[in-house]
């Protein structure tokens, strides 16, 4: 584990206790993610790949083994305000205008009044919503909104964002340009994202690091470190390598899948 | 705004087409005793005539009662003396007095209850069985213990009967606010906590916007309760102000037209106060983005 290390995971296991027994959610998962990693999390449902992503923001407690965010427990990162979390839905307030949406988190976190007008300024041109202040969220689409939480996620300083199926709820063609905009903001911001997705085309085209997961019990069963370049335009999806690492993936989500029947 | 007005006006004229009937059928044997003993034959418009002009009808026909609001309401605003104590105005304000502050009482409370129900674990498992229970106690037998026991601390007047009403509204406000501070879902709950914020920051900026459609749901059924109250509160008392004194004054000695007017004005009252919360609510909610 070097400094740079974001999140760093040994035998992590959680166990749900359920009325139809044990549900063994995370089984001896060991991960680290680096400063800078856009690392994606595939998996079908139930492989804990959300489950994951909670243990890292402090929403669930792990029952066995060790993780590590910055370099400290989940606990104090939470209360760190470490990470910002971008759900499925974008959970906007409808009382909210989208300025004020954003501006939430940074009233709880108790930025200055002027401070807060300037990083409200910031992150809505970040995101490509300039102008779109005033307006309430039922006045924007799907995919506006979902591009308000994330620019709601970044509003404050936390250098990792975790995403759970940001756009899994959006149709392919807003997919597609959001996936765009997202690569462009992480190359503009160098935060750390670890994103949970069930698309193979998104995971390999945004991630420098896909880690690929099976169900009963969840667990890792393969890290892909990606050989593609940080700069990529859509149509790298039709490179040779990118349907290599593409090919990968289906390979592991298969094997992971074969065993589990 | 015709095809809403033609569906009204004939629920309305249906109404009133069976009120006259009704007034026929039940006044007419006191009609028929009195013209027999006078020696008298009624004929059928001598007898409908006699049925909707009685002085103690057992149903007063809907002019009778009309004059009367006329008579003990505008009539009196017109002579100068719209608030002197034979007026209605004057027993709507004493009964609407007690009326907003149990209402004030009971939402206060209602809310208390409901804040201390969703964040205290002993609150949740303990206070609603009695709430509810709280309810089933029939409001009349109680009515007259609060009022000799406040009484007899030295508490009289407009208290008593806030009390009574407070005892009524406060229970839709717990019921509704429960739900409403709850309504909030896991995610937004969950995301409140990825920013570290504090219980009171969460119930200011999530979970009371979140409950503002419950609550004012529930503010309309508590502002009826509460009139209720007020009304039950001034029956056992012997008051000699309000619309439930009229009620009780007018039952004593028979003036069946005193007594519809009385429950016309509560029915009024109560409309008028529900009305202006939904007001309220439409503007609030709308401004909210929530309606």
């Amino acid at each position: 584990m070097t400094s740079d290390t974001v999140i760093s995971a040994r035998d992590l296991s959680l166990t749900f206790q359920t009325n139809d027994g044990p549900v063994h959610a995370l089984k001896d998962v060991n991960l680290e993610v680096q400063k800078g990693d856009f690392v994606s999390f595939i998996g079908p449902s139930g492989c804990g790949k959300t489950t994951f992503l909670r243990v890292m923001a402090d929403l669930e407690h792990p029952t066995d083994g060790q993780i590590t965010v910055n370099g400290i427990s989940p606990e104090d990162a939470r209360k760190a305000r470490a990470y910002g979390y971008v759900f499925q839905a974008a959970g906007l307030y409808p009382w909210r205008t989208i300025g004020g949406n954003i501006r939430l988190p940074l009233e709880i976190m108790g930025y200055a009044k002027a401070d807060q007008d300037t990083r409200v300024q910031r992150v809505l041109e970040l995101v490509d919503l300039a102008g779109f202040e005033k307006k309430f969220p039922w006045q924007l689409s799907g995919g506006m909104q979902q591009r308000a939480s994330i620019a709601r996620a970044l509003a404050f300083d936390a250098d990792l964002l975790l995403m759970d199926e940001p756009f899994g709820a959006l149709d392919e063609i807003v997919r597609d340009h959001l996936n765009e905009q997202l690569l462009e903001l992480w190359k503009r911001t160098s935060k750390t994202i670890c994103f949970v997705t069930h698309s193979i085309p998104e995971a390999v085209y945004l991630s420098t690091k896909i880690v690929v997961m099976s169900p009963r019990p969840g667990r890792i069963t393969d890290v892909i470190e990606s050989p593609l370049p940080r700069d990529r335009p859509l149509d790298i999806r039709d490179t040779p390598e990118f349907l290599e690492v593409a090919h990968r993936v289906r390979e592991g989500l298969r094997a992971g899948h074969g065993d589990a029947v | 705004m015709m095809r809403n007005l033609v569906p009204i006006l004939t629920v309305v004229a249906t109404l009133f087409v069976l009120w006259y009937s009704a007034a026929i059928a039940l006044n007419a044997p006191w009609a028929r005793d009195q013209a027999a003993r006078a020696g008298q034959e009624l004929g059928f418009s001598a007898l409908v005539a006699e049925t909707w002009s009685q002085d103690k009808p057992k149903l007063p026909a809907p002019h009778q009662v009309a004059a009367e609001i006329w008579k003990t309401t505008g009539a009196m605003v017109l002579a100068g003396r719209g608030f002197s104590k034979r007026s209605l105005f004057y027993h709507s304000w004493i009964t609407f007095s007690a009326t907003a502050l149990g209402f004030v009482l009971g939402t206060a409370l209602g809310v208390s209850l409901a804040i201390g129900i969703v964040y205290n674990r002993t609150m949740d498992m303990s206070v609603m069985p009695w709430v509810i229970a709280s309810q089933t106690i029939p409001i009349l037998a109680i009515a007259p213990m609060i009022i000799v026991v406040l009484n007899a601390v030295g508490i009289s007047g407009l208290l008593p009967k806030a009390m009574i009403s407070m005892y009524l509204s406060f229970f839709p406000v717990v019921v509704g606010m429960v739900k409403g501070l709850r309504s909030p879902g896991a995610m937004q709950v969950d995301q409140m906590r990825t920013w570290n914020a504090s219980p009171a920051q969460t119930f200011w900026r999530l979970r009371l916007p979140s409950s503002m459609p419950y609550l004012f749901t529930s503010l309309k059924i508590g502002m009826a309760a509460s009139l209720v109250g007020a009304i039950v509160g001034e029956l056992p008392t012997g008051a000699v102000a309000g619309l439930g004194a009229r009620l009780l004054a007018g039952s004593y000695y028979g003036q069946t037209i005193q007594i519809w007017s009385a429950l016309i004005m509560a029915a009024t009252l109560a409309a008028a106060l529900v009305g202006i919360i939904g007001l309220v609510q439409r503007i609030t909610l709308k401004r909210m983005g929530m309606s």
